[in-house]
Formats: C-alpha cells, sequence, structure tokens
C-alpha cells in the first residue's frame, strides 16, 4: 500500500493531481491511500515552496505545476 | 528525429502511456512557420475581414472595428510565441532553486538577485503562500523575499514580451529597468524597516523541511512540452482579458478625442500620474489585458509616464493576492507594503514625465 500526499491549499491544479494518482492507481491496479494536505505550515515542512506537491511514502517526488502522467505512474509503481 | 532510448529514468514502458503521441519537436517545427506566415499578414487578413463588413474605415466606427480586426489576432500571435518562448526558459528555474540561491543572502545584493529571479520564476498565485512561508522559513530575509513577491507580477514576463512586440524595446526595457528598480528599493526598505515582528505569529514558528525534491533530468523535448503546455494554460486563460482589453482600445483608438486625452494625460496635467495610480491600483486585469489599453492611450498623446505608473498600479497590486496575502501578513504589514510599492510606482511616473522631452 502507497501512501501518497498531495501538497496545496486546494486549488484547481491540486485537485487535477489528486485525480491523476487515483486513475494512475487504479489503471495499474496498485493499491494507494491518497491524502491532501492543505495545512501551509506542513506543507513547508516538506520544503515545498510550490503546489500543488506530491508526497509518496514520504518522500517529495514533485513540486508545481502539473506532473507528467508517465511520471506519476513511476512514482505510485516504484 | 532520434530519440534517446535506454534512459534510466524513463523506461519505455512509460513512455508507450504517454496520452498524446505527438513529438514536440515535429510539433514545433509545424508551428513556428505557420505563426510567421499569419503573423505576416495580419494588415491583408484585417482587410480582408473588414471587407465583409458595410463600414467605411475613413468613419470612427469603422476605424474602431479595423482596429479590433488588425489587433485581436496580432496580440494573440503574439502572446502565444511570448508565452511559449518563455514556458521553454522557466523550465530552467523552479522556485526551490530560486530559493536555495536567496537563502542567507544579505540585503541589497539579496533584493537585486530576487527581483531578477522574479521575472523568471514560475509560480502561481495560488502558491503565493506556501513559497513566502518557504522562502522566510529557510531564511530568505523578509525585505528579500517582498522584492521577489512586488518583481513577480509587476515585471510580468507576458506583459514585457507584449510591450516589446508592441510597443518597440525602448518602451520595454524602460519597464524592466524601472520594474527591477522598484522591487529593489522597496524591498530593501521594507527589509530596513524591520518588520519581521508584523507577520502573523505562526508563520515565523515553521522550520522548513530539508532536501526537497530531487533535480529532474529535463530533456529538450520536455522544455518544448512546458512551452507548449503553458500556451494552453495561459493563453487559455487570460484570451478573453485581450479581447476585452482590445474592444476598449479600439473604443479608444476609434473615439477618444486626441485634445481631450491629451490635456487629461498629457505631460502638463501633474496631477494625472496620482490620479492614474489611483484609479490603477484598485482595478485588477491581467498584465496581458492591459497592454492593448496602453497601446492605444500612447497613440493618443498620453504621455509615458502616466500611462506606465496606470499600468505598474494594475498589475503590481491586486486586490486578490493581499486577500491571500492576509494569511500570512498583519493588515500592518500590508497596508506597508501597498504604500511603499504605491510610492515607487507614483515616483516612476513622474520622473518620466520629467526627463522624456
Amino acid at each position: 500500500m502507497k501512501s501518497v500526499k498531495v501538497l496545496g491549499p486546494g486549488c484547481k491544479r491540486c485537485e487535477t493531481v489528486s485525480r491523476m494518482v487515483s486513475e494512475a492507481a487504479a489503471r495499474l491496479g496498485v493499491e494507494v491511500s491518497v491524502e491532501k494536505v492543505s495545512d501551509y505550515a506542513e506543507i513547508a515542512g516538506f520544503g515545498v515552496v510550490s503546489t500543488p506537491g506530491l508526497v509518496v511514502d514520504g518522500k517529495v517526488v514533485h513540486a508545481g505545476g502539473l506532473p507528467k502522467p508517465e511520471d506519476v505512474a513511476r512514482w505510485i509503481s516504484g | 528525429m532520434a530519440r534517446a532510448i535506454g534512459k534510466e529514468d524513463l523506461p519505455m514502458t512509460a513512455r508507450s502511456l504517454r496520452p498524446m503521441g505527438f513529438d514536440p519537436v515535429l510539433l514545433w517545427l509545424l508551428a513556428a512557420p505557420a505563426w510567421v506566415l499569419l503573423y505576416t499578414s495580419l494588415v491583408p487578413l484585417a482587410d480582408l475581414a473588414f471587407g465583409l463588413t458595410p463600414l467605411a474605415r475613413d468613419t470612427r466606427l469603422g476605424e474602431a472595428v479595423w482596429f479590433f480586426a488588425y489587433d485581436t489576432p496580432k496580440v494573440l500571435l503574439l502572446l502565444t510565441g511570448v508565452v511559449f518562448a518563455m514556458g521553454i526558459i522557466r523550465s530552467f528555474f523552479s522556485p526551490e532553486r530560486t530559493r536555495a540561491l536567496l537563502a542567507g543572502r544579505r540585503e541589497g545584493i539579496g533584493n537585486a538577485m530576487a527581483a531578477s529571479l522574479g521575472i523568471v520564476t514560475p509560480f502561481c498565485s495560488c502558491s503565493a503562500i506556501p513559497l513566502f512561508i518557504g522562502f522566510v522559513s529557510a531564511g530568505v530575509p523578509l525585505g528579500v523575499t517582498f522584492s521577489f513577491l512586488i518583481a513577480a507580477p509587476l515585471v510580468n514576463e507576458v506583459a514585457l514580451g507584449l510591450l516589446f512586440a508592441t510597443l518597440g524595446w525602448r518602451i520595454a526595457l524602460t519597464y524592466l529597468t524601472f520594474g527591477l528598480a522598484i522591487a529593489i528599493s522597496a524591498g530593501w526598505v521594507i527589509g530596513k524597516l524591520r518588520l519581521e515582528g508584523w507577520l502573523e505569529p505562526w508563520v515565523l514558528t515553521i522550520q522548513a523541511g530539508g532536501a526537497g525534491i530531487p533535480a529532474a533530468s529535463v530533456t529538450w523535448p520536455d522544455r518544448i512540452r512546458a512551452g507548449t503546455e503553458a500556451v494552453r494554460e495561459i493563453v487559455g486563460r487570460v484570451w478573453y482579458w485581450i479581447i476585452a482589453g482590445i474592444a476598449v482600445g479600439a473604443l479608444i483608438h476609434g473615439y477618444a478625442p486626441e485634445e481631450l486625452l491629451a490635456s487629461i494625460m498629457g505631460k502638463e496635467a501633474w496631477w494625472s500620474v496620482p490620479a492614474a495610480v489611483l484609479i490603477g491600483v484598485p482595478m485588477y486585469s491581467n498584465a496581458a489585458g492591459i497592454i492593448p489599453v496602453v497601446e492605444a492611450l500612447l497613440g493618443k498623446g498620453a504621455a509615458l509616464g502616466t500611462v506606465l505608473a496606470f499600468m505598474m498600479s494594475v498589475t503590481a497590486l491586486s486586490l486578490p493576492e493581499m486577500v491571500i496575502l492576509r494569511k500570512v501578513l498583519s493588515m500592518k504589514l500590508i497596508v506597508a507594503f501597498v504604500t511603499v510599492v504605491t510610492i515607487g510606482i507614483l515616483a516612476v511616473g513622474f520622473l518620466f514625465n520629467l526627463l522624456i522631452a
């Protein structure tokens, strides 16, 4: 089970990123728990300056803008 | 085109997952000549479209409509080109890297670096808070952070590119120089005032996390894709602002009497600069939408300093951004911020009208 955190104050792109993760997980048959983190203090705690950010199993893999779909697939399956 | 095959970070299975199979390099090769062809045939195209209407060029309405038919495709084409180029330039920068460059930087040189990086670092206004906190908690001085926050919307890269394309390099360079000067000096003043105590208290307790993201390897096709993505995102978001701006510009172009505008916004009227700022601050428009208006105002004899002050006050200070920043800044700090920036814009407007004969 992968634990995925989407960092962002709830803007449109953060929604898109969390949907991308869920879709990729469904397609690849990977079990994930997606959690949205909108607390600014917690976001800053990850060292992320630009949102949306993506954290997989406690490691920051992406920050700022929409990630590429193939990268999302790689992160959650890797 | 030969593709780099066998890169460990991008296995072939991942490549096949790419949604649209277009080769970005190929797309660019096709789009660039089409862009040039369209851009060089703007006047005949506008004449052609205008010929379909029963209007005559020498009427006020006719002149306004022709201006609209000519300016709309022109500005949209320029915008697309500028945004694409900036998307590529921006793929070399990230807020995380900018922060690392600025952390612990002394004031002065730090302000100058922050203002310059503010132009090229990609960030959207919904990221303003994480960015602000991320900067301050990583040891970027408050004044330096403000230089960045002022420069980012003020010396907007889209506005700068459009200014260059519609009004020439002199005005674009002037705008760049004075915009940077405002961002640097306003940030420096805020830093000297030692206003750290005016931050919302919780902001100072945050400890920035460490390493951040690993640097991804970015290839040229990736950068071109970033440019294409920027076009889709930004042009998709601002095109109606621009059309509205061109419509206003067309009305000014066709109807506004020259003598009246020159007497209101000309150099002789000293009060025109504060008046322009007063109108501009509460106005919120996208920088791209304001350019056609600026172009039309200048054509009708408005003074450059007055118009620049107007444009700067529209782009640099926006109510939505203040509302967002209120979460981390006390009301006192926001007032200080607005005051310092407004004084800077006024100074630029006056100086300009004074210097340019």
